[in-house]
């Protein structure tokens, strides 16, 4: 019987991780810069719970760390994006532009 | 009762493998659209599917927690930033930088890395063998929230305090970021 194991879910974040990872090197506009780091977000806590049912696998139904620490993750990413499009508010503000290779107000 | 015959899931690969090329294709429409609010489309699908993988992965909590904070909090908060910010002269200029062919060799390194990781085998079997799995669910946001808040069991209590100074901190932070005059 074909079974959907942890690895599937494993490649599937790997996958998704590397299209952030683009995203991230490759795009100018700040928004979608923003938007592939919640790719990469979204990749990690996929591999979390997908751990926290192996995890569970083992030490029994109460086993839920992973869970717990996707919930975190997404805590996290919460606050990034509010204090991130802040940034980019002021910033757009200054000089007009949402272009992240423009960015250069710290270069001399 | 033996819990792991108590509710099989049905039809898992079929399910498993449709989520998954929604999800893909939905990460590249992300990081190639030209006009950000279809990034941003396509992200919410790409979100949603993920919490369907939840659902499957027997985490109703944590796929609850996705729908309503990140498809239904995060992303309004971005297509509100979209809206404020000026994307239709953003649109007609490049759209890649000018080191994208750089950036594509580092990400497939690091994929070929996770390729060579994956496919490691040891003594003949592959990584993250599954074990015997049960499917009980019903109880799980009642165990995730004894891990958060109950005193005598709560190993994440104060994880879970941190957590909530850290969203002040943020609250804070963007209320300064976009006032008039920083």
């Amino acid at each position: 019987m074909l079974n959907i194991s942890t690895l599937h879910y494993l490649v599937l974040g790997a996958a998704l991780f590397l299209l952030g990872i683009i995203g991230v090197l490759t795009r100018r506009n700040v928004v979608i810069v923003l938007m592939s780091i919640e790719l990469i977000l979204n990749a990690v806590n996929l591999n979390l719970v997908a751990f926290s049912r192996y995890w569970q696998s083992i030490h029994g139904p109460n086993a839920l760390h992973g869970q717990i620490f996707a919930i975190f993750v997404i805590t996290d990413a919460a606050a990034e994006a509010a204090v991130g499009l802040g940034i980019l508010i002021a910033f757009f503000r200054n000089k007009e532009t949402v272009n992240v290779d423009e960015v250069n107000l710290l270069k001399w | 009762m033996n819990p792991s015959v108590a509710n099989p899931p049905v039809a898992t690969p079929l399910f498993f493998y449709g989520l998954a090329a929604v999800m893909v294709i939905g990460g590249i429409l992300v990081i190639t659209r030209k006009n950000a609010v279809h990034s941003a489309l396509a992200l919410i699908t790409t979100l949603l599917a993920q919490a369907a993988l939840y659902l499957m992965l027997y985490a109703p909590f944590v796929a609850g927690v996705q729908i309503i904070l990140y498809a239904g909090g995060i992303m309004v908060l971005f297509l509100f930033v979209i809206m404020l910010i000026s994307i239709e002269r953003a649109s007609r200029e490049r759209q890649f930088n000018k080191q994208w062919l750089v950036g594509i060799a580092a990400a497939a390194a690091l994929g070929g890395l996770l390729i060579a990781v994956y496919t490691t085998t040891s003594k003949g079997r592959m990584m993250f063998a599954e074990g015997r799995t049960s499917y009980v669910e019903s109880q799980n946001t009642q165990a995730v929230a004894s891990f958060l808040f109950d005193r005598s069991t709560g190993m994440y209590m104060f994880s879970f305090e941190i957590a909530s100074l850290l969203l002040l901190v943020a609250i804070i932070g963007a209320v300064v970021m976009a006032k008039k005059r920083i």
